[in-house]
């Protein structure tokens, strides 16, 4: 009798954690755009894994007698200034995005996650001085201290993916202190304590696995800003160096041709725009679907 | 309210003493010795160590950091950011003669911001799911999307190029001559606030949502108000309350952007002085800006606090 109840109780919970992660996943597939974004995204990593085959060409191959081309069939986007091919440049460009991005956001959230626990954690002066701190960081704004910081360690792309770390880690460092703070007052905290529990067991068994759908969320949201971010860098001549493709330097290049050959900027700017939409939206459908206050609205 | 602004008075003041700490170290992280950015590259090679040694003695950069510190804080504090190598000058006055141009430029654009991002997102969330919802929505979702130096290129070669509309760069004073600089700054400043006037709008969406359905919003529809008042007396006055928190990152946002927009429309402001200044690594230059502009980012924030705590008591006893 007793046994059976259990059974029951046990399987009406797996259903209810069955039907919750089915109820994401429906919110989350549900929106076209989403769909869209995540198509998007794969295609971007299959691009950026896959790119010395996809290109038509040698993305850094200069030809100079092929100066200049509008769009045909054998240059399906154009050449540049120096005969390269447009297309192979940006299907090669989509790696950087993708590695600056990725590298950027992984110094942002560790470091951020670190100072944001630390902080919500320990309280106190501690959480003073790492809060403020946060609040210094932001103070500057994100490009500006990117640009700075990069100016200050030279502008390689390594350089470039450090400060844009260091500028995207605030909002980290905000997110997890908050949930830190209203974790930490739960009671399976305070019983975990009373069994003796280390402070750093507590923070990472018990804290932390608690604080990950908003981190994940912000990950997914920020991808499209620090893409944006490294566009507007090297635009600006900081980070990847010739005759290395990144998209937001194409942009520059073509600014110069733009009454001739106006593809090469639009061409670079759309591949940027597409990226970073569908980071947004894939970011905005997990948000939605992830926020327990929207449960049954949505 | 008085505790309040004192306390959040004092916040600031540590935040500014760290973001002080964080522009003089920052120099001082550079690789090489700072005497070096003193001394010019041809007096270099004639000069005796004895004589370099009595130079960094001459600039204190023989002494402990700390006291470096204080003594670059006290000239900070009377406006000495040292002379920039490149156009050998003290940097205030060049920061004094490009500040207001970046300001013209900013001010404008957060409030383009304002007027179309708050409305249309207020618009956006009593209709939703109607046709006016998903083109603003739309709309928002592309704004913070578009990599603003690309658009700007985009409209010069749309605007000036292909229809001869609008000049192509340059920026004139207001004061000189009025329509002409409506006329170049139309572009740059719609670049700069496509992002803001998308962001604030999704905000201020998604606020409007929240407060849509809470329980005294439904009271109110419930004793039969008319949608005006429930809307305008109601939900807008809570649903606006964060939106205030937003303006100070929108400006931060956006003065942030001028760094890319002077660059695309060459408009001789403090962001074009930045790039040059990184370039010609005239750090003199780069600490002034970027020092100044975090101390107007947080002078604009303890405003917006400042408001936010006036707008919402909750937030003053907090």
């Amino acid at each position: 009798m007793i046994n059976k109840e259990v059974t029951q109780q046990t399987y009406l919970e797996e259903s209810h954690k069955v039907n919750e992660l089915w109820r994401i996943w429906r919110i989350f597939i549900g929106r076209g755009v989403v769909l869209f974004g995540i198509i998007v995204i794969t295609i971007l990593i299959l691009t950026a894994l896959f790119a010395p085959l996809l290109a038509p060409y040698d993305p850094y191959d200069q030809k100079l007698e092929d100066m200049l081309l509008s769009p045909s069939k054998e240059h399906l986007l154009g050449t540049d200034a120096l005969g390269r091919d447009i297309l192979s440049r940006i299907i090669y460009g989509s790696r950087n995005s993708l590695m600056v991005g990725i590298v950027a956001l992984g110094i942002a959230a560790t470091l951020g996650m670190i100072m944001g626990l630390a902080a919500g954690y320990f309280g106190g002066w501690v959480q003073l001085f790492i809060m403020r701190f946060i609040d210094a960081l932001m103070s500057f704004p994100m490009i500006l201290l990117a640009l700075v910081f990069a100016s200050l360690l030279g502008g390689g792309l390594r350089n470039v993916m450090i400060a844009l770390g260091i500028s995207l880690l605030p909002g980290y460092a905000r997110i997890m202190c908050g949930q830190v703070l209203s974790v930490k007052e739960n009671d399976y905290i305070l019983a975990e304590h009373s069994l003796g529990a280390s402070n750093l067991r507590v923070m990472l068994r018990h804290i932390l696995p608690n604080c990950f759908p908003p981190l994940i969320v912000l990950v997914t949201l920020q991808m499209g800003a620090a893409i944006l971010a490294e566009a507007g860098l090297s635009f600006l001549g900081i980070g990847i160096e010739p005759p290395g493709a990144a998209w937001g330097a194409m942009v520059n290049d073509g600014y110069h041709y733009l009454i001739t050959n106006p593809i090469l900027s639009f061409a670079p700017g759309m591949a940027i725009m597409l990226v970073v939409f569908s980071f947004n939206m894939v970011g905005d459908g997990l948000r939605d679907a992830l926020d327990p206050r929207l449960r049954g609205v949505i | 309210m008085t505790t309040f602004i004192i306390r959040r008075l004092i916040q600031s003041i540590f935040v500014l003493i760290i973001v002080t700490i964080i522009v003089f170290t920052a120099i001082r992280l550079l690789p090489g010795d700072p005497i070096l950015m003193i001394i010019s590259q041809s007096e270099l090679s004639e000069i005796t160590p004895e004589e370099i040694q009595r130079l960094r003695h001459q600039y204190g950069l023989d002494r402990p950091l700390m006291v470096q510190y204080f003594d670059w804080l006290l000239n900070v504090v009377q406006g000495d950011f040292g002379d920039s190598i490149v156009l050998n000058e003290p940097v205030i006055k060049e920061i004094s003669r490009r500040f207001p141009i970046t300001l013209h430029l900013s001010l404008l654009s957060l409030f383009i911001s304002i007027m179309i991002g708050i409305p249309t997102g207020i618009i956006s969330a009593i209709r939703r799911g109607k046709w006016a919802d998903t083109a603003v929505t739309i709309l928002a979702n592309l704004g913070i999307t578009i990599p603003v130096f690309w658009l700007g290129i985009m409209m010069i070669y749309f605007f000036s190029l292909y229809l001869g509309w609008l000049p192509v760069y340059g920026y004139t004073s207001p004061f000189v001559d009025f329509s002409k600089s409506i006329r170049q700054l139309i572009m740059p400043v719609i670049c700069l606030s496509i992002f803001s006037v998308a962001s604030l709008s999704r905000q201020t969406r998604s606020s409007m949502l929240e407060v849509m359905r809470q329980d005294y919003i439904r009271t109110a529809w419930s004793k039969g108000l008319a949608e005006r008042y429930v809307i305008f007396k109601h939900a807008l006055k809570n649903g606006l309350i964060p939106i205030v928190t937003l303006l100070g990152l929108s400006l931060s946002h956006i003065i942030g952007g001028s760094v890319l927009i002077e660059t695309v429309f060459n408009i001789p402001g403090l962001g074009r002085m930045a790039v040059n200044a990184v370039f010609a690594q005239d750090y003199s230059v780069v600490q002034g800006f970027t020092f100044l502009i975090a101390v107007f980012v947080l002078f604009i924030n303890l405003v917006v606090d400042i408001t936010y705590g006036w707008l919402d008591p909750r937030i003053r006893y907090g």
